[in-house]
């Protein structure tokens, strides 16, 4: 190894300790993120209930977390047994049986998650009718009153309560909202994600192609984007049963369009630098050339765009649930919560916790959004 | 050309200071300037690019972009009042009104949206109340003054219709509207062609003796300033370093900084002439026609003649100079006979017939033709570090490299430009434009290749920086007898490389022949012309060349 290699290698060693694993232009850029104050902690908030939401089954579940029964450690909460195991009769054992219960604490034990219901778990212990009341304003012995031993049964705990009230099928709202908002931000974010792969790619080829390849793209995207899209999904939901998925490709079907039309603008823009020129001079061929040089410019446009997109997304699904063309029956999903608090204007606990978290969920990804935007900005300057 | 000093200035500026502030840094981008303006003066304010000049002057009418710009020190006192405290209202009476400014840009510098006579007209109408009809009138006599052929017909013309020239005189224009007291003028030809060059400075010179008004002018050329400026103050680093009247500047400067900048035109011999060399690239009628399509079918009426029936031989170990104003086809037909873009007529590249050869199947030779651009900052990629940008041919053209290798390769061609090895993990924004023309050279050289376009590769550079480019590439056409086709209109520049040039106009060959030639017997009127303004800064009388 020659002298000047030597040299080479601490100077890199130096050079990346002084840069950390940022680059210079990325960290100005979480700088100035982070000088968002609202964006920034909306940022941590939407994290931690999402990290959190994605455990939903540990959170909120009708299955013990974990369980010993006669000297074996089982999981419920990610095994299915039958109940055959523990003296019953049924394919799928019913942890919140007081029968199953007693079995199991008389020959172990078993830890359950701080709710006990799970979305679709109907709670037959309600104190009236469905929909009941959240539990806290109902006093012990009410609450209690449907459980076989009273307020004495060990069934009736803090992990039975219905923080949320249950709607007009006695399921737990808290349960179903928690596990709603997972499927709602994954929802959004798979679409998200997709559209901008497909759009990019679609927008970058007819940017940087430009002429006819670009003329007959944008024609072909004026007529499918006035497709009206909530017909065709009344259309095909009438044809196949709706599901997560089927919803999502119908979706990102027309999703994508969104996407064209900044990044063909970049890269209409940007194909003329003169670092492009450069390196159609040098060879490189245009894969190459779209991938690494244009790309990176037509991101911040991207980026800026993406929280509004996944905004739109949750919301698409929210109103199509809504209106009962959404996620099959018995899903959890926000928008059947706000239909339920709609048709059930006795019981505002519905209504509201439905307005709230989807209130505060897209609340909080726009302040992100408009965080990032404030990050991309290079003339944006703070202090 | 000394104007009448009289006892109190017109503009004073004392102890100036401005302060850039991103995040948690602060710069000084000048530092405790002081010079005075007499009227109808004109004091030069000359530096290279950084040295803080332009912000200086922008602080006189507080353009700054406040409050990231702010001023730890410092006194601006016009007509005994300071601008630097006065209130946004008193700023608004003396800005285009008492004190007005022109810009370096003529291109960017006018709305596109607004014909020339509503832009013109809204300086009348806001600074002095005139109505339509006056400001009408008093619009047609500036652009009488400023020297626009039928103003009449020009009057309802959008700035895209207009050429650099002419669009430079109507922000002369509008800043002459008001008779102001002080002009200041920031590079104002630096983005234009020389011979235009020649024309603005008369015009300047003679609108300064007609209306009697002082003038600031920022420029990095000391040809200009030799040639406009009763004093002048050199700007480095964000201080003066030397001021003084400009005859005694230019024959006895004291600073070592001020005896460097005049010391930096680029020198030197080009390579002797050598006809009997092998013909790398050879075009034989190369034109270059862009179709002007017009109707429901688009059908071709007419054609812009870019390149219009060029020949040319670029010879191995010789330099070909292609001169000529702007828009006059020089950079179209370098990039014909490097094929990125189409063309007709026949080119052989070292005998090989290559005008019919696809994109695709130009790829193997281009190893051997490379080009490098004007502009360093726009050409490198801002993500990409030094060693990525060196390497990216080598990767398409040395597939078989281990990476280790190709390091190699990336240190020998860097040390061979003349920058260190270890400056290849930084990125392009960490070098200043010669470090970054440098880099630019190196990912042409990389590839060792044969023939070389230069596309006025100093014409965005500082001269001192200018001067360093030009020995480099002389001393690497030398080491690997390279064919170089230059490009520029800095005549300078070529007389300094080029040992054949050919001038053009309007896409087509109007001389061509040996430099000495050329140089020092031009046969035409349109090259002398171009020799006048380049070394002289003459403008010739109109007619010769474009306004």
């Amino acid at each position: 190894m020659s002298e000047f290699q030597v040299e080479a290698e601490v100077e890199k060693v130096r050079d990346q300790a002084q840069r950390g694993w940022l680059s210079p232009i990325n960290k100005r850029r979480w700088e100035s993120f982070k000088a968002n104050r609202r964006g920034y902690w909306s940022l941590w908030i939407f994290l931690i209930l999402f990290v959190l939401s994605l455990f939903a089954e540990f959170i909120a579940n009708d299955k013990p977390v974990l369980a010993s029964y006669k000297g074996e450690i089982l999981v419920p909460a990610l095994v299915d047994y039958p109940e055959e195991k523990f003296g019953g009769f049924l394919a799928v054992t019913d942890y919140r049986d007081p029968f199953i219960q007693e079995e199991i604490n008389a020959n172990g034990w078993m830890i359950w998650p701080p709710i006990r219901y799970s979305y679709r778990t109907v709670n037959s212990e309600i104190p009236e009718a469905a929909p009941a009341k959240p539990s806290w304003l109902y006093d012990e012995e009410t609450r209690c009153q449907r459980y076989s031993g009273g307020v004495e049964d060990p069934r009736c705990t803090m992990g039975n309560w219905n923080w949320l009230g249950t709607d007009d099928q006695a399921r737990d709202v808290l349960a179903r909202v928690i596990y709603g908002f997972r499927i709602s931000v994954l929802f959004g974010l798979i679409l998200t994600a997709a559209s901008a792969v497909i759009g990019v790619t679609a927008g970058a080829v007819q940017g940087y192609f430009g002429g006819w390849t670009d003329l007959l793209f944008q024609r072909f995207i004026e007529i499918w984007s006035s497709i009206p899209v909530l017909y065709l999904i009344l259309i095909i939901a009438a044809v196949l049963p709706p599901g997560f998925f089927i919803l999502l490709g119908i979706m990102l079907l027309f999703s994508w369009v969104a996407f064209v039309g900044v990044v063909r603008a970049e890269f209409l823009r940007a194909r003329n630098f003169e670092y492009v020129s450069a390196a159609r001079a040098l060879g490189v061929p245009n894969r190459t050339i779209m991938f690494r040089h244009l790309l990176p410019n037509a991101m911040v446009a991207t980026l800026t765009f993406l929280p509004f997109i996944l905004n739109g997304s949750i919301t698409t699904l929210t109103s199509l649930d809504f209106l009962g063309f959404g996620l099959p029956p018995g899903s959890p999903s926000l928008g059947e919560l706000l239909r339920q608090g709609q048709r059930n204007l006795n019981a505002p606990w519905l209504g509201i916790t439905g307005f709230l978290s989807l209130s505060i969920m897209l609340s909080l990804l726009i302040f992100i959004g408009e965080a990032v935007r404030d990050a991309f900005d290079p003339r944006k300057t703070f202090k | 050309m000394s104007g009448a000093v009289s006892e109190t200035p017109l503009l004073s500026i004392r102890d100036l200071s401005v302060a850039f502030t991103q995040g948690p840094q602060e710069t000084l981008a000048v530092d405790r300037v002081s010079f005075d303006i007499a009227k109808g003066e004109t004091v030069a304010l000359v530096g290279e690019s950084g040295s803080g000049k332009s912000v200086t002057a922008l602080s006189v009418l507080k353009l700054l972009p406040y409050p990231a710009a702010s001023h730890p020190t410092g006194q601006i006192i016009y007509g005994g009042k300071d601008l630097l405290s006065a209130s946004d209202d008193e700023l608004r009476k003396a800005r285009g009104n008492e004190i007005s400014m022109i810009f370096q840009e003529p291109m960017t510098s006018l709305n596109p949206l607004h014909t020339i006579e509503k832009q013109i007209g809204e300086v009348l109408k806001l600074h002095r109340g005139m109505g339509e009809n006056a400001a009408r009138a008093r619009t047609l006599e500036l652009m009488n003054q400023v020297g626009i052929r039928d103003p009449e017909k020009r009057l309802s013309s959008y700035p895209h219709q207009l050429s650099g020239g002419q669009r430079q005189r109507v922000m002369i224009a509008m800043a002459l509207a008001n008779e102001p007291n002080l002009l200041i003028a920031d590079e104002p030809t630096t983005a234009l062609d020389v011979t235009v060059q020649a024309q603005i400075l008369e015009l300047l010179a003679r609108l300064r003796k007609e209306n009697g008004m002082s003038m600031l002018f920022i420029t990095h050329d000391l040809g200009i300033v030799r040639k406009v400026a009763d004093r002048v103050c050199v700007m480095t680093g964000g201080r003066i370093v030397e001021s003084g009247r400009t005859k005694e500047i230019f024959e006895n400067p004291q600073h070592a900084y001020t005896r460097h900048l005049l010391a930096a035109e680029p020198k030197g011999e080009p390579p002797a002439l050598d006809t009997s060399a092998e013909t790398v690239i050879k075009g034989d009628d190369v034109k270059v026609w862009f179709p002007v399509k017009k109707g429901f079918l688009r059908r071709t009426v007419d054609h812009v003649k870019g390149v219009d029936g060029v020949d040319i031989t670029v010879r191995a170990g010789q330099t070909l100079g292609v001169v000529g104003e702007s828009g006059s086809g020089k950079t179209t037909l370098g990039l014909a006979l490097s094929r990125m873009i189409s063309s007709k007529g026949e080119i052989r590249y070292r005998g090989e017939n290559i005008d019919t050869r696809s994109f695709r199947e130009m790829r193997p030779l281009r190893r051997e033709m490379q080009i490098v651009f004007q502009d360093p900052y726009g050409s490198l990629s801002p993500r990409m570090s030094v060693a990525e940008i060196i390497q990216e041919g080598l990767k398409i053209h040395e597939p078989g490299l281990s990476a280790t290798e190709r390091d190699r390769v990336v240190v020998d061609v860097l040390q061979e430009v003349g920058l260190k090895p270890e400056t290849r993990f930084r990125y392009p924004h960490e070098f200043s434009g010669g470090q970054r023309q440098r880099i630019a050279i190196a990912r042409a050289m990389v590839l060792k290749p044969r023939f070389v376009m230069l596309d006025e590769p100093t014409s965005a550079l500082d001269m001192s920086v200018q001067a360093q480019v030009v020995d480099l590439l002389r001393d690497l056409q030398k080491r690997h007898n390279l064919a170089y086709l230059f490009i520029s209109h800095d005549l300078k520049v070529v007389k300094a490389l080029a040992n054949e040039v050919i001038v053009m106009r309007a896409g087509k060959v109007v001389e061509a022949g040996p430099a000495e030639q050329i140089f020092n017997h031009p046969k035409t009127d349109y090259t002398r012309a171009l020799m006048a303004a380049a070394f002289d800064i003459e403008a010739v009388p109109g007619g010769v060349v474009a306004d």
